[in-house]
């Protein structure tokens, strides 16, 4: 396998940058790295093919995109951090209010929003509840719309739902079509999918509760300063963030404006604007 | 006079090991010696979802309690660090941890290549890598690497090991520089603690 320098790199994100308006400038070096080596070798290119190929042929952004963003995920993935949120965020932001919105910022594939819906359908809020669901690769949005999964995958989500204790049976949401598990429509009813950049992205809504787990690992953390502040901006007062369990904030400036109202789990919640 | 001709340039030691690798490395870190100077970086295969259990496991007998860091969290001098559960582990210029949760690799999530390549790449020769028994490939490259770097490298006596396709699999690939029992892992980690002191 080839190896790439840093030069390398930059130069790379030097293009992305000039030319498509994607900033991977800030990504954190060695996972980087990582999917860079996989895409020259899917595409069986060198550094200086790629670099020809995002000059000369603007279509292939979003081939590099959607290679280049992991889209790792599961159902329920953390169930302790789904039972917190049933029991004890949700409830905290119905104190306050009746009807809320949450932002699935990084959906992916949109396992977790799929999550999220099935719990609040279990909570019989569903209807109370506008979510939002946010990535930057076009192609994967369209996943997360489709809400259909290999049913291979299904074993691993059907055992984090029963740790989750969810009140049904995961198969009470799905059908099975060709080989996958597709789930129900009325799941998506209340959201909506969009193209959004946290790193150059504006912020454009506010929000109750924020789910942005296993995220911003990929950035460093000048960027993980920068992209909190914008989750900070689009949180209401006493709105909630929840990250992935390996994350942290105390290297961010911002994170005094946050509590941490869960640490197994990583939640905190805004306290200061 | 010194068995391993070892000095005081090397920043830190990176262990692998999977299935049979959880009895030595209770040995290695229950007898390593106190104050050691260098962070020790484990990624060990483990159940990738069971979160909690390992790290109190290996802790329990442990000279130094072992954590499992946090993403960007800093490399500390005699830190003992573990690769947390369903998460790849580097090791980043500057000195500190990144998390990741690519896809798995050998199967595995944390996947020791990763731990050991990012680390051979920000120590260079100043690392010390070890792998232990283990029923797959995993490891192997990044021993490679390692070596390529001109880090010492070390795998455990393959006779030694309950399953010892991962030490063979490393000494196929790539120059070993030492083939050892636990018992000579612990020695070598004594030896190594004296450059310093």
């Amino acid at each position: 396998m080839q190896d790439i320098d840093i030069a390398d790199l930059k130069r790379i994100t030097e293009v992305i940058f000039q030319k498509y308006r994607y900033d991977f400038r800030n990504y954190a070096m060695s996972s980087f790295k990582r999917r860079v080596l996989r895409i020259l070798e899917l595409k069986k290119l060198n550094v200086d093919g790629l670099i020809k190929k995002l000059n000369e042929n603007p279509g292939f952004i979003y081939e590099f995109l959607d290679e280049l963003t992991v889209n790792v995920t599961e159902m329920f993935r953390d169930p302790g951090f789904w039972r917190i949120l049933r029991e004890e965020i949700i409830p905290g932001i119905m104190l306050n209010h009746k009807q809320f919105k949450i932002w699935h910022a990084g959906c992916s594939s949109g396992e977790e929003v799929v999550s999220m819906a099935i719990l609040l359908k279990e909570m019989g809020i569903y209807q109370d509840v506008t979510l939002i669901a946010s990535d930057l690769d076009t192609n994967i949005i369209e996943r997360a719309k489709a809400a259909t999964y290999s049913l291979k995958s299904m074993e691993l989500n059907e055992k984090n739902y029963i740790r989750f204790q969810g009140t049904k049976s995961l198969k009470d949401y799905y059908k099975e079509e060709n080989g996958n598990a597709a789930f129900d429509k009325s799941l998506l009813a209340n959201v909506s999918f969009r193209k959004h950049d946290l790193v150059m992205g504006e912020v454009f809504n506010k929000f109750d509760l924020i789910l942005c787990r296993n995220v911003m690992i990929y950035f460093n953390q000048t960027l993980q300063n920068e992209v909190l502040k914008k989750f900070h901006e689009s949180l209401f007062r006493y709105g909630y963030l929840a990250i992935g369990s390996k994350e942290s904030l105390i290297w961010c400036d911002y994170a005094s404006r946050f509590i941490v109202v869960n640490n197994e789990e990583k939640v905190y919640k805004k306290i200061k604007d | 006079m010194t068995k391993f001709n070892l000095d005081n340039s090397y920043k830190a030691v990176v262990i692998g090991g999977s299935a049979g690798s959880f009895q030595g490395m209770i040995k290695i870190l229950s007898q390593l010696p106190k104050n050691f100077p260098l962070p020790i970086i484990m990624a060990l295969h483990r159940l990738k979802h069971v979160r909690h259990g390992f790290v109190e496991a290996l802790s329990l007998k442990s000279v130094v309690p072992v954590t499992e860091p946090f993403d960007k969290e800093p490399i500390k001098k005699g830190g003992i660090y573990l690769a947390p559960a369903n998460y790849h582990m580097s090791v980043e210029l500057g000195n500190y941890f990144a998390m990741s949760t690519e896809e798995m690799i050998n199967n595995s999530r944390p996947a020791i290549d990763i731990t050991l390549g990012t680390c051979a790449y920000v120590y260079k020769d100043k690392l010390i890598g070890i792998l232990l028994s283990g029923a797959n490939k995993d490891g192997a490259i990044g021993m490679k690497n390692i070596s390529d770097r001109g880090g010492l490298t070390i795998v455990q006596e393959p006779t030694e090991c309950m399953i010892d396709t991962m030490p063979k699999a490393a000494l196929a690939i790539t120059k070993i520089d030492h083939v050892l029992k636990v018992d000579q892992i612990v020695e070598f980690f004594k030896e190594l603690d004296k450059q310093y002191k």
